[in-house]
């Protein structure tokens, strides 16, 4: 009676492990922001300015990666550019999350009208260019950490309701679904104990993505100046900074490019990493 | 009597023929069945595929609500009642699925499984789930696995176990073992027919194979393009057939001596 298939042990992933390392890091970084930063982020000095990283000859004690033109602190901005970076992925991944696959699973899971009126809402809704949509809506609003939440919630719930829909509807036809009712739960009963935890791995892998591309969008949105004002750093508006002097500082630009890029791929990484280690059902 | 069944008719719309716009086309799935099924008896249902033979299951577990006619469940009528009106005697009847691997929430523990029907009725779980287990005969340290940790048989029985669990008096069972080889199919049908036996069960059971029937069920009825074209013992029916379509299925069951017949 007795066989392997429920000794397999799966191997805790090098991707998860890297990616959840590199984002543990950062958060440690951002919540400390002001006690490990070597220097004020915002302090500038023109004596200091265009200082390269601490291997190069010319440096002065103290700015390990180097200063831009205005001679502020490179990885002190950076570090304080994490906090606004991190926030953002967390608020506005969590909350894109939250309505969109709410309503996705409602649509999913109910058809009949609640699916109608939601997924005509969503066709509509993905009829306008998000870009734009956005820009429009930051302009309105004034720039800030609320108005760049609000416009990427607008702009990403439609994926959640659109790919939580589809897998709703595919696990509503499945017999564990009649089961449960055989057995006399509730429809909302239902819902809740069978269907979302099946979906969850989806909705968890959606969220990862979605908060990487938070963290882009806000960087876009600082690097066209749309963000937060210029006084708290931003990778964004640094790497637009970087952009100008790269021929004289490439440093400006390149520390954070790279933060940037890991902690994207980090959080794309961290939902597949999650997946292997925690969801019973391998596929 | 646990079911008695009056000119039950069921239509579903069918979809491959609507309209782009306006409303389906009601397609007639069951017309019109009547059949008795008394406390303790094991009713077989055959019939070919398509013949409405999961429709008319589906619709005597509520998970169907019929068109017209009347479904009594032990002297009551359920043919219309709310899903707060079952509730109360959803616990009475259970269903067995024909494909556990869709039946079986594939991230719940088998233990889960079984616990679940007992805790939304209040029964009080502790030593349920491994009576359950033990009656089907599996090991107890199964409650800790996943579904898709068990082979096809072991997934039929926490099917089944789950179905008991609740001790329901009926239980329908739909193709519960076309699924599987025949070995596992005969220790299925052994535990079932064991479980008839001890806990008193009414049985309903659907398949398409006339011997699998032979051995469990005392009554038959064979259906066919939603209708009943014969009601009869199992005996009577593998003796003298009357309609053409089951003389028609039981050529079909294959012989172990082609020169053989089965009267
Ligand atoms: N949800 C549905 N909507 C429309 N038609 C349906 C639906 N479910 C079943 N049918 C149709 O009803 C008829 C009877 O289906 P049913 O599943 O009851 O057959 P069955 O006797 O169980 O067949 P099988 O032996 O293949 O399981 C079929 O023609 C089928 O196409
Ligand atoms: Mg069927």
């Amino acid at each position: 009676m007795r066989d392997a298939r429920a000794d397999v042990r799966r191997p805790v992933g090098l991707r998860l492990w890297l990616s959840g390392g590199w984002l543990s890091l950062l958060t440690l970084a951002a919540i400390f922001a002001p006690l490990i930063a070597p220097q004020d982020p915002l302090a500038q000095d023109l004596f200091l300015g265009r200082l390269p990283p601490f291997w190069e000859s010319g440096t002065e004690p103290g700015f390990y990666l180097g200063t831009d033109s205005l001679g502020r602190d490179v990885l002190s901005r950076i570090l304080y550019g994490a906090r606004l970076a991190l926030i953002v992925a967390l608020v506005a991944g969590t909350l894109t999350c939250l309505i969109g696959a709410t309503l996705g699973l409602i649509a999913g899971y109910y058809r009949g009208w609640p699916d109608r009126i939601i997924s005509r809402f969503v066709d509509i809704w993905m009829a306008f260019p998000p870009v734009l949509f956005s820009i429009l809506l930051i302009a309105v609003l004034g720039p800030g950490l609320v108005s760049i939440i609000i416009a990427i919630v607008i702009i990403d719930w439609t994926r959640f309701a659109r790919v939580i829909r589809a897998e709703a509807i595919s696990q509503g036809a499945m017999d564990y679904v009649a089961s449960a009712q055989v057995a006399g739960r509730t429809k909302f009963g239902t819902m809740l104990a069978e269907i979302l935890p099946n979906v969850l791995p989806t909705i968890v892998a959606l969220l990862t993505l979605e908060m990487g591309i938070a963290v882009i969008i806000e960087a876009i949105l600082s690097f066209v100046n749309l963000s937060i004002s210029t006084d708290s750093p931003t990778w964004g508006g640094m790497i637009s900074e970087g952009r100008i002097s790269v021929h004289q500082a490439w440093w400006v630009l390149v520390f954070p490019l790279i933060t940037l890029f890991l902690t994207v791929l980090s959080f794309s990484q961290l939902g597949e990493g999650l997946k292997d280690r925690f969801d019973p059902v391998l596929r | 009597m646990m079911y008695q069944i009056r000119d039950l008719h069921l239509s579903l719309p069918d979809m491959t023929r609507k309209p782009i716009l306006g409303h389906a086309p009601q397609m007639n799935i069951l017309k019109g069945l009547s059949f008795d099924i008394p406390k303790g008896a094991v009713l077989g249902i055959v019939g070919g595929s398509g013949s409405g033979k999961s429709t008319l299951g589906r619709a005597m577990v509520r998970l169907l609500e019929p068109t017209a006619g009347q479904i009594m469940f032990d002297g009551k009528d359920i043919s219309h009642a709310s899903e707060d009106e079952l509730r109360p005697l959803r616990k009475r009847f259970q269903m067995i699925f024909q494909d556990p691997m869709s039946s079986l929430n594939p991230r719940r523990r088998v233990g889960g499984i079984i616990a679940g029907p007992l805790r939304l009725h209040g029964v009080d779980v502790s030593g349920k789930v491994d009576e359950a287990l033990e009656m089907v005969g599996l090991p107890r340290h199964f409650a800790t696995r996943y579904p898709h940790e068990l082979s096809g048989g072991q997934r039929q029985r926490v099917g089944i176990a789950r179905a008991i669990a609740l001790r329901p008096d009926f239980i329908l069972a739909d193709e519960i073992v076309s699924g599987l080889d025949v070995s596992s199919q005969a220790q299925v049908l052994n535990l079932l027919e064991e479980l008839v036996r001890d806990l008193g069960l009414t049985l309903a059971f659907i398949s398409h194979d006339l011997s699998v029937i032979r051995r469990l069920c005392s009554r038959v009825i064979v259906l066919r393009n939603g209708e009943i074209v014969e009601a009869t013992e199992t005996v009577k029916l593998f003796d003298t057939p009357q309609a053409d379509y089951t003389k028609e299925l039981l050529q079909a069951i294959p012989l172990p001596d082609p020169g053989q017949t089965w009267t």
